[in-house]
């Protein structure tokens, strides 16, 4: 934009503001009207308050009707994929979330196959999008990709179990990890911080590449900086989870009802839940960003310098080239076949009907 | 043998009614003190107790063990050390100590289990545990048909194994199952919930329920259990126990707090004071008293007669009546006068 006179955007007060200024404001008022999608997806063993805490953090249920299968049950089970999708409004601003929840995963005495399903979940997403991307019709692109991946770890160990090492090494590539300690009213204030410290230098050895906060900006104002500093110390957050109120101190609070005392969810002091939220909210855009620019371009790269072919084990990729290019070859033949009646036909009869030439090739 | 019982009596299968004479004495013989000579006896002899201890790693099963017997006992405390990496494979680690109270002494041995159940496979994980509980079994065995034996022979086998269960607050994992059904046929498991406190009162009620019924659907057998109550007043007592005690909730803790003008073994919080012994807060008092208190000496008695005669009966079955040649017959010969 010139900085000639324009002649209907005069802000009358000052002398030669443009109004370009208010871009973000029209930014913003779209992304309201458009709404955003965010899609979280769960990861823990079972029993560890992943279904409480998603409710809790969105004051909502999602899991209606659960039924809880006992352990004879789990023997046989292998790892689903549930996703479930919520649209939540909160002072005209929408959100459609999708919860990805992986029950089974941990349960099994052998574990070790337990998260290819869930790579192979992650992976076809990044798949579908890559594919509406390069499609012909990219105004109604719906973004399933996981943005978000929260990882729930266990309070009862001493850090991590070699199952969370590996599963967090084979998709902190893919995906955004947020580590979370949950069930955090076991431990004391002081088993707390040591199980963080514990595991933050396990995270470190293994070089797990968990979600950064990114730095405050240094034109925010203090109020924010300080809020980014204290989030990023508390990281991995020690959550408790619940939806019942309970009566403490004369009001009701959210949280849970011990003989000895009542663990309140949005205590600070007690457990790190508002942290939690408060992370996940503001920096809803900032894992949406990273998830399309570090992660979903990885994926892509990765794809398209494979030509085109998904490769999900060795095998079943040579049968398969192995069939399609059979069925290549028969075609070609075919394709050869009818050219060669074709030509006779041109030769033998000139003036053929077309309709014999019916069969377009 | 046994260092407290003369000699082992085979379990009835029926309860003997006692025959009874005229029972009327004419005066006072004395015959009431064998139970003070006895007493004093066991003191002077003392006994041997061994408890395995059976869990994920980080349930609090050596703080637990420190508590139930109000001191270091426990594999950790003899080199602390927290940050110790998860082992590969299942390890058992033995540990002794002589404890004593009011006069009587105590032989305690803990067996730890490192790295069950902390694997991404943990198929048969529980074998390293079965085979050291009958390789005690034939310990005792090859000492029992030996030519010459020792007095007392010393007594290694696995008495109880507390099973720690996560408390999860659903149900039972797929391994605890698996476990429990290769196990309770060789040894007394006691399934015990660890870290209790992350439960509140109803989750607790709920979640004992649900795993009493899962035991019971897949016909584990934990101690005590049913089939081996001597009399009735066993049976109702030990009922009462199985059908609503347990599995113990407990919580474990060897620091000492301020409660009310005394000092309490307990678990500080932002939000109160768990305290240990407390039986609106956890089940521990109930697990040291059926342990220690009522159960001990029936412990020993089951582990003996009903676990380690059947491993005994296997084993002469399996040599075809023989009792297992000893290796050192010759140099018991020797030493014989």
């Amino acid at each position: 934009m010139s900085k000639q006179q324009p002649t209907q955007f005069i802000n009358p007060e000052t002398p030669g503001y443009v109004g370009f200024a208010n871009l973000p404001n029209q930014v913003h008022r779209k992304s309201v009207k458009k709404g955003f999608e965010f899609t979280l997806m769960v990861v823990g063993e079972s029993g560890l308050g992943k279904s409480t805490l998603i409710n809790s953090l969105f004051l909502t249920d999602l899991y209606p009707e659960r039924i809880i299968p006992g352990a004879a049950e789990k023997i046989e089970r292998t790892v689903q994929i549930e996703a479930s999708t919520v649209e939540i409004e909160e002072r005209g601003v929408k959100l459609r979330l999708t919860v990805v929840d992986t029950p089974g995963y941990g349960d099994a005495i052998n574990c070790r196959d337990c998260f290819k399903t869930i790579i192979s979940y992650i992976d076809e997403q990044f798949e579908r999008y890559l594919h509406d991307e390069s499609g012909l019709n990219r105004r109604h692109i719906v973004d399933n990709r996981v943005h978000c991946c929260f990882y729930f770890i266990s309070p009862f160990g001493h850090g991590l179990k070699p199952l969370d090492v590996a599963f967090m090494k084979a998709i902190h590539n893919k995906v955004n990890i947020v580590p979370v300690i949950a069930k955090a009213d076991t431990l004391t204030l002081k088993e707390r911080e040591r199980l963080k410290k514990r595991i933050l230098d396990e995270i470190e050895e293994h070089n797990i590449k968990i979600y950064h906060l990114p730095d405050a900006e240094s034109d925010e104002d203090e109020d924010f900086k300080e809020q980014t500093r204290l989030l990023k110390a508390s990281i991995p957050f020690s959550v408790v989870g619940s939806n019942q109120l309970i009566e403490a101190k004369g009001k009701k609070v959210r949280g849970r009802l011990y003989p000895w005392g009542v663990v309140e969810v949005e205590n600070p002091e007690h457990n790190d839940f508002l942290k939690l939220r408060t992370m996940l909210i503001t920096h809803m855009q900032d894992l949406q960003e990273v998830t399309q620019d570090l992660h979903y371009e990885n994926f892509r790269s990765e794809r398209l310098k494979r030509g085109g072919r998904k490769v999900e084990n060795e095998d079943m990729n040579k049968d398969q080239i192995l069939l399609e290019k059979e069925a290549e070859l028969r075609r070609m033949q075919e394709m050869i076949a009818r050219m060669q009646a074709q030509m006779q036909m041109q030769m033998q009869g000139g003036d053929s009907d077309s309709g014999t030439l019916g069969h377009h090739v | 043998m046994s260092e407290l019982v003369p000699e082992p009596r085979p379990k009835p299968a029926v309860p003997m009614k006692p025959v009874s004479i005229n029972s009327n004495l004419l005066g006072y013989i004395g015959i009431d003190t064998i139970i003070e000579q006895m007493r004093k006896k066991t003191m002077k002899t003392g006994f041997d107790f061994n408890i395995m201890v059976v869990g994920q790693s980080g349930l609090g099963k050596s703080t637990l063990v420190n508590t139930l017997f109000k001191s270091q006992v426990s594999r950790k405390a003899s080199s602390w050390n927290r940050e110790e990496k998860i082992p590969k494979t299942v390890e058992i680690k033995a540990i002794g100590h002589v404890i004593e109270e009011g006069g009587v002494k105590m032989k305690l041995t803990v067996i730890d289990t490192p790295g069950f159940g902390d694997q991404i496979n943990n198929e048969n994980c529980w074998e390293p545990i079965e085979k050291y509980i009958n390789e005690q079994y034939e310990k005792f065995l090859k000492e029992e048909v030996n030519i010459a034996r020792k007095k007392r022979i010393p007594d290694t086998r696995v008495h109880c194994c507390l099973y720690f269960i996560s408390p999860t607050g659903h149900s039972l994992r797929p391994l605890d199952l698996e476990f429990m059904k290769h196990l309770s046929k060789v040894v007394n498991i006691i399934p015990v919930i660890a870290k209790a406190d992350t439960m509140t009162l109803e989750e607790k009620s709920e979640f004992k329920q649900r795993v009493r019924k899962e035991l019971e659907v897949n016909g584990i057998e934990f101690y005590p259990q049913k089939e081996f109550d001597e009399d009735l007043e066993d049976k109702t007592e030990n009922d009462k126990i199985r059908q609503e005690s347990m599995p113990f909730a407990v919580v474990g803790s060897d620091r000492e707090y301020q409660v009310n003008g005394k000092r309490v073994l307990g678990r500080k919080t932002p939000w109160g004071i768990i305290e240990v012994e407390n039986l609106n807060h956890c089940e521990f008092a109930l697990l040291r008293d059926f342990v220690i208190r009522t159960h001990l000496q029936d412990l020993k008695e089951v582990t003996h007669n009903i676990h380690y005669e059947t491993y005994r009966a296997k084993r002469l079955n399996d040599n075809g009546g023989l009792p297992p040649v000893s290796v050192d017959t010759e140099e018991s010969h020797d030493s014989n006068p």
